[in-house]
């Protein structure tokens, strides 16, 4: 399944590799702070209600 | 709030399909090129990305614009919101780019006008957000980054144009441009338009989330300061 | 205005600060440069022009907190900004007040510290008046910086991040003049740009720096 990818197999993978890492990194770090702001404004609503 | 908790699972979705079929069309299934061998394969990375860093700039230019008018605050939030996503944009398209410069033009970096006018592009965006940071009262920083965002933009294009005049450069002219066809393939070409379809519905999804987080953090300022103030 | 500059251009001299300071800030840079990059002449020579655009653009912007920070400190801002004066007029004299009493000593000094780095003998008109006609933009550039952070604790580092992007235009084409005119080579276009920069960005600039002024004094 593997692509060819000659003499710059690691220039290609790299690249890939980086970019992967980074967006998965941003994703990651939005997804987690909206899970978190979420559950933190839900307790200080749930706070206001009693 | 609804519309968008209502669009963001679809524009995620959507992004990610996007994104997997066109990378990996990009990446196992097109041919290398006959001059530039397998690193041809970075094309899909670097062009998106560096598409979605200048379009996030626009995207925040118009959103201060917006705010400065009609104080609409989720507009300022959405400025707010797509500065980070940006600036991850404008690190991918540098990066890749080194990446693919060293083994066609035997360097990582050069100054050649594209990469001098992106690192400085970068540099903006960094500005940008440390003012973000740096003030508390969201309103007043709201203003504060939109002036300069707009001030920046004037002299993010005036930087432009002193880069092309200092250096004339080794990239190539734009391989995107309407007539695409006598410059690129078809068979890179769908592949690519795929990824940059996707990259663009990442930053929307990721600017929709980012965005919903921003609200959410006023309402509870809100709700806090109401609290104490009870 | 008028009153507004003496009165500014009094409180700097007499404070002592950006005055001397800069000065001498930018003859050390100067120093340091050889002494990072060895002592061939013929280096030097090559590099004078735009090492000096440098140290005048970071001597600038050591002193550009101090347009606003006293002031503020000490309420007359406030005061300033209720005057019966248009606010563009008052950011438009504060920065000519830093011009004067910072880009035109360090564009009177880079003459003087050519000499120490071998600068040719025909960049020297270059040089003065590239550094005559690009640091009023500096000092544009950096008092809409100074106006934004005004109202923060421990600005600076925040102040060269902001202001330093704006600078690039200026920076280029300046040392590309007098890099050119050192090279002998013709200089007038970019020197021509220098100057369209400087002159728009002083008819604008002062409307962004008074906005962000009556932002942060809300």
């Amino acid at each position: 399944m593997m692509p060819e990818l000659g003499k710059y197999a690691g220039a290609v993978l790299g690249a890939y590799g980086l970019s992967l890492l980074l967006i998965a990194g941003l994703v990651g770090l939005s997804v987690w702070q909206a899970v978190r702001m979420h559950a933190r404004l839900r307790d200080v609503e749930e706070r206001g209600k009693e | 709030m609804q519309v968008s908790g209502r669009f963001l699972p679809w524009v995620a979705g959507l992004a990610a399909l996007c994104l997997v079929v066109g990378l990996i069309w990009g990446f196992f299934l097109t041919p290398d090129d006959y001059r530039q061998g397998a690193t041809v394969k970075i094309i899909f990375l670097h062009v998106p990305s560096a598409l979605v860093a200048i379009n996030g700039w626009m995207v925040m230019l118009v959103a201060s614009l917006i705010w400065l008018i009609r104080r609409h605050h989720v507009s300022a939030l959405v400025a707010k919101a797509a500065a980070p996503v940006g600036i991850t944009m404008t690190v991918i398209a540098l990066m890749t780019g080194a990446i693919w410069g060293q083994p066609m033009w035997g360097t990582w970096w050069a100054w050649d006008p594209r990469l001098t006018s992106f690192l400085i592009l970068f540099m903006f965006y960094l500005g940008y957000i440390a003012l973000w940071q740096a003030i508390e009262d969201p309103d007043t920083a709201a203003d504060l980054t939109s002036v300069l965002c707009m001030v920046g933009s004037v002299f993010a294009i005036l930087s432009r144009y002193a880069v092309l005049f200092w250096n004339q450069g080794l990239h190539q002219g734009a391989s995107l441009s309407m007539d695409k066809q006598q410059h690129m393939s078809d068979t890179y070409w769908y592949p690519l338009v795929l990824c940059m379809a996707g990259f663009m519905l990442l930053f929307l999804a990721l600017v929709l989330l980012r965005t919903r987080t921003e609200v959410r953090r006023r309402r509870l300022q809100a709700l806090i300061l109401r609290e104490r103030m009870a | 205005m008028i009153a507004l500059l003496l009165r500014d251009l009094r409180l700097s001299v007499r404070s002592g600060g950006g005055f001397g300071l800069g000065l001498a800030f930018f003859l050390l840079v100067t120093i340091l440069v050889p002494l990072g990059v060895g002592p061939e002449s013929a280096l030097h020579a090559r590099i004078a022009a735009g090492i000096l655009w440098i140290g005048a653009l970071l001597a600038c912007l050591l002193s550009l907190d101090r347009i606003f920070a006293l002031d503020h400190e000490d309420g007359s801002l406030d005061l300033l900004v209720t005057a019966p004066m248009p606010l563009e007029g008052i950011v438009a004299v504060k920065a000519l007040a830093h011009w004067l009493v910072t880009g035109l000593p360090l564009t009177l000094a880079a003459p003087l510290l050519g000499v120490l780095l071998n600068l040719p003998v025909h960049g020297y008109p270059w040089l003065f008046v590239s550094l005559l006609v690009g640091t009023p933009a500096l000092s544009v550039i950096g008092t809409f910086g100074a106006a934004l952070i005004v109202g923060l604790k421990r600005g600076g580092l925040l102040l060269s991040l902001l202001v330093l992007p704006l600078y690039v235009p200026t920076l280029i084409y300046g040392a590309e003049a007098a890099q050119r005119g050192a090279d002998g080579l013709p200089a007038l276009v970019p020197l021509a740009l220098l100057a369209a920069i400087s002159a728009g960005s002083a008819a604008l600039l002062p409307f962004a720096s008074a906005q962000a002024l009556r932002i942060n004094l809300r």
